[in-house]
C-alpha cells in the first residue's frame, strides 16, 4: 500500500490559560489513506475542530508529530505551512468564509493568486471549478446575493480550484437544510470518487452515513473508528419528497 | 512583480470600499504635503527676492564702521572714531578701492508749512550716489560749493517728496529741519523697498559737512560710516585687506590689538542673509512637516482600524495559502497607495496655491523641484513607516483566531 496521506502520531493539544488547562486532544493516532472519506463525529467540545485545524496546518500540536503527504509539517515555518495549505489542502467551513463584497469568481480565484498563477489561467481554472459545483451562472454574484447552499458550493469550488489531494470540511452542512446538505454531500462523494481524500466533521448521522469511515471522538480521544458502507447521497436526495410536494405541504 | 500587482489590486479595492475614510486619510497627507511644498516655495521666493535686492546694492560695496574696543581689556583705548580723512586716505592709498563716501544718519522732522514728516537724514559725500547706486531724478545733485560751504541744501527721497509736496516736485522750495530752512535741490529716483522691508525712498540727503554743522553737531571730519566700493567684484577681498592695513596704520593700532573699526562686505551680508533664510525655511518646513507627521498618524490609525475590521478576511486569506509576506505587502501597499494619493493631490493643491500666490504678490515663485521630490518621497515613506506596524500586526495574526473573529 502507498504511504498514507495523513498521519497523526500521538498528537496532543493543550490550551493553557490562567483559569485552567484544557486538554483538547489526548495522544491521538490517526492514519488516513489516500482516497478515503472520513466522517468525524462526537459531542460538542470533544476536540473535532481542534484535530481538523491541526490536520489543516492551521494549528500546531502541543506534542506528537503530524506527517502530511510524506512531509513532517509539525515544525515547519509559518510560510512553509502556508504553502502546504495552498497546495495540498482545500478548506470548507461551516460559516462558508467567503470574502464579502467579492464575486464568486474572484473568491474562487483567490488561492491561485497566492500561488502566483497568472490572470487568464486563474480565471479559466476558477470557471472550471465553479462549473464543477454547478454555479457557472452565478459567477458574478457576491456572497450576499447567493443562498447558503450556493455559498457553500462557491466555497467548495474555492477549495477545489488548486486540485488539492485533501479536502477538509468542518461542519460544512451545519448552516444548511437537509436537502441542501445532501446536495453538498452528493458533490463531495463525486469528488471523492475522482480521487480526492475527504475528512468531514458533522453532528448529523445521515451526513456521517455518507462517509466510508466513521471516527467518533470523546474527550479529546478517538473512541470508535470503523469502516462502513456509505449511503449514496444522490439516492437519498431522490428519496426526499420533491420540492413541489414540500411546498404544497407548507 | 506579479505579487506586487496582486497586492495593489486588493488594496485599491479595499480603499474603494471605504471611500469616506480613505478620503479623510488622504486629506491629512494632502494638507501635510501641500504645506511643505508651499512653505518651501514661499521661503525660496522670499530668499531669492532678498538676495536679488541685495545684489542691486552692489556686490562690491564695503562698509567700514567704528568699533568700541574698550570692552576687550583693561587698557583704556581711544574712543572709536572714523573721519572723512580716513575715507580720503582709502581712496588715495588703496589700489583696489574705486570710491568712498562718508555716511552719517540721524532721525529728524521735516516741516513745510502745515505739513511735517519724520524721516532719516543722511549726511553724505559726493560719491554717495555712485557707491550706493542712487541717482537724482529731478533737479540736480549737490555742487562742490555746497560741500565746501556746508550749504543748507537737501535732496529728497521720493516718499518724502510725496508726503511734503504731493504731486509737485518741490524743487526750489524750502523745508525746515530743526530750526534751519533747507532748499530742495533735487529728488532721488525711487528705489522701493529694501530687502529688510524698509522704504528706501524715505530719506533725505544733505552734504556731510552740513550734517555735522546743522543736524547733529560732532567733531570736525567725524563720520558714522564709510562706504567704499571695490574697483571690481573680484577685488573685494583685497580691498578689505588694504582697508585694514591703511586704517590700522592711520589709527596707530598694533598688529596684535583689536582694531577700533570693523569692516563688512556686501558678500558677507549676503551670506549671513542667505543663512538666515535657509534656517528660516528649514524651520518653517519642519513646522509644515509636523502636519505631514499628523497625516502619517492618520494613515496608521486608519490602517489599524482596517486590519481589525478585516481580521476575518485575513484569516481566510491565511487559510487558503497567503503567506505572512503576502498579507504584510497587501496592507503596506494599501497604506502607501493612500499616502501617495495624498502626496499627489497635495502637490496639485500646492501648485494651485502657488499659482494663487503669484497673482497676489509679484514674486518669482518656482515650484521647488526638491520639495516636490521630498514631499512625494516622504508621503510614500510615511505610508511605509506608518503602514508597517498595522501591516505587521495583520501578517502576524494567528489563522485560527483570525477565522474565529466576528
Ligand atoms: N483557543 C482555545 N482556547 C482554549 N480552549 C479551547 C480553544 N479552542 C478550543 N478549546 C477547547 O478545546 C476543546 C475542544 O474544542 P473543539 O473546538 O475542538 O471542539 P469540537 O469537537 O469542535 O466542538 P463543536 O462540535 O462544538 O465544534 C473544548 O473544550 C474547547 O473549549
Ligand atoms: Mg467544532
Amino acid at each position: 500500500m502507498a504511504e498514507p496521506l495523513i498521519e497523526l502520531r500521538e498528537v496532543s493539544k493543550d490550551y493553557v490559560s490562567e483559569a485552567a488547562i484544557v486538554r483538547a486532544l489526548r495522544r491521538v493516532d490517526l492514519v488516513v489513506e489516500r482516497g478515503d472519506f472520513v466522517a468525524i463525529i462526537g459531542q460538542s467540545g470533544s476536540g473535532k475542530s481542534t484535530m481538523m485545524n491541526i490536520i489543516g496546518c492551521l494549528d500546531r500540536p502541543s506534542t506528537g508529530r503530524y506527517v502530511l503527504d510524506g512531509i513532517d509539517v509539525t515544525e515547519r515555518s509559518n510560510d512553509a505551512r502556508a504553502i502546504v495549505r495552498n497546495r495540498l489542502i482545500g478548506f470548507i467551513f461551516q460559516g462558508f468564509n467567503l470574502l464579502a463584497r467579492t464575486t464568486a469568481l474572484e473568491n474562487v480565484e483567490l488561492p491561485l493568486v497566492y500561488r502566483g498563477v497568472g490572470g487568464g489561467e486563474r480565471r479559466r481554472r476558477a470557471l472550471a471549478a465553479l462549473e464543477q459545483v454547478g454555479l457557472a451562472d452565478r459567477i458574478h454574484h457576491t456572497p450576499n446575493q447567493l443562498s447558503g447552499g450556493q455559498q457553500q458550493r462557491v466555497a467548495i469550488a474555492r477549495a477545489l480550484v488548486t486540485n488539492p489531494p485533501l479536502l477538509l470540511a468542518d461542519e460544512p452542512t451545519g448552516n444548511l437544510d437537509t436537502r441542501t446538505s445532501l446536495e453538498v454531500l452528493e458533490l463531495l462523494q463525486r469528488l471523492n470518487r475522482s480521487g480526492i481524500t475527504i475528512a468531514l466533521v458533522t453532528h448529523e448521522h445521515d451526513i456521517a452515513a455518507c462517509a466510508k469511515r466513521l471516527v467518533r471522538m470523546r474527550d479529546g480521544a478517538i473512541q470508535i473508528d470503523v469502516r462502513q458502507e456509505p449511503t449514496d447521497a444522490a439516492a437519498a436526495l431522490a428519496a426526499l419528497p420533491s420540492r413541489e410536494a414540500e411546498e404544497k405541504r407548507a | 512583480m506579479k505579487v506586487f500587482l496582486a497586492a495593489l489590486r486588493i488594496s485599491l479595492r479595499a480603499i474603494a470600499r471605504a471611500k469616506a475614510r480613505a478620503a479623510l486619510t488622504v486629506l491629512g497627507i494632502l494638507i501635510g504635503v501641500a504645506a511643505v511644498v508651499v512653505v518651501v516655495a514661499l521661503g525660496n521666493a522670499v530668499r531669492d527676492q532678498v538676495l536679488e535686492q541685495i545684489a542691486t546694492l552692489g556686490a562690491n560695496t564695503i562698509y567700514v564702521f567704528p568699533e568700541d574696543t574698550r570692552a576687550s581689556g583693561a587698557r583704556v583705548a581711544a574712543r572709536p572714531r572714523l573721519t572723512e580723512a580716513d575715507g580720503e586716505a582709502l581712496v588715495r592709498e588703496a589700489t583696489s578701492i574705486a570710491k568712498v563716501t562718508p555716511l552719517s544718519t540721524a532721525r529728524g522732522q521735516l516741516v513745510v508749512g502745515e505739513r511735517n514728516h519724520p524721516t532719516t537724514i543722511m549726511g553724505i559725500g559726493d560719491d554717495y550716489f555712485d557707491v550706493m547706486a542712487y541717482s537724482v531724478k529731478r533737479g540736480e545733485s549737490f555742487s562742490a560749493v555746497d560741500f565746501r560751504l556746508k550749504s543748507k541744501v537737501v535732496i529728497l527721497g521720493d516718499s518724502v517728496r510725496k508726503e511734503l509736496f504731493g504731486s509737485q516736485d518741490g524743487i526750489g522750495e524750502y523745508v525746515r529741519i530743526g530750526k534751519h530752512p533747507f532748499r530742495v535741490v533735487g529728488v532721488l529716483a525711487p528705489k522701493g523697498q529694501s530687502p529688510f522691508g524698509e522704504d528706501q525712498d524715505d530719506r533725505v540727503l544733505v552734504p556731510i559737512g552740513t550734517f555735522r554743522a546743522r543736524i547733529q553737531r560732532s567733531a570736525p571730519g567725524r563720520v558714522q560710516l564709510l562706504v567704499a566700493s571695490a574697483s571690481d567684484e573680484r577685488t573685494v577681498e583685497r580691498a578689505v585687506t588694504q582697508i585694514e592695513q591703511i586704517l590700522r596704520q592711520r589709527h596707530r593700532i598694533d598688529p596684535d590689538d583689536r582694531p577700533d573699526f570693523g569692516v563688512r562686505t556686501q558678500a558677507e551680508i549676503r551670506k549671513s542673509n542667505e543663512q538666515t533664510f535657509t534656517i528660516l525655511t528649514a524651520l518653517l518646513s519642519s513646522i509644515a512637516a509636523i502636519s505631514l507627521l499628523v497625516g502619517g498618524i492618520g494613515v496608521m490609525n486608519v490602517m489599524l482600524v482596517s486590519v481589525t475590521e478585516r481580521t476575518r478576511e485575513i484569516g481566510i486569506r491565511l487559510a487558503i495559502g497567503a503567506r505572512e509576506g503576502d498579507i504584510l505587502l497587501q496592507f503596506l501597499v494599501e497604506a502607501v497607495v493612500l499616502s501617495t494619493i495624498g502626496g499627489l493631490l497635495g502637490l496639485v493643491a500646492a501648485i494651485a496655491g502657488i499659482a494663487v500666490l503669484r497673482q497676489i504678490v509679484d514674486w518669482s515663485f518656482q515650484i521647488p523641484f526638491d520639495a516636490v521630490v521630498l514631499a512625494f518621497g516622504t508621503s510614500a515613506g510615511v505610508g511605509i513607516i506608518f503602514g508597517f506596524l498595522p501591516a505587521r500586526r495583520a501578517a502576524r495574526l494567528d489563522p485560527i483566531e483570525a477565522l474565529r473573529h466576528e
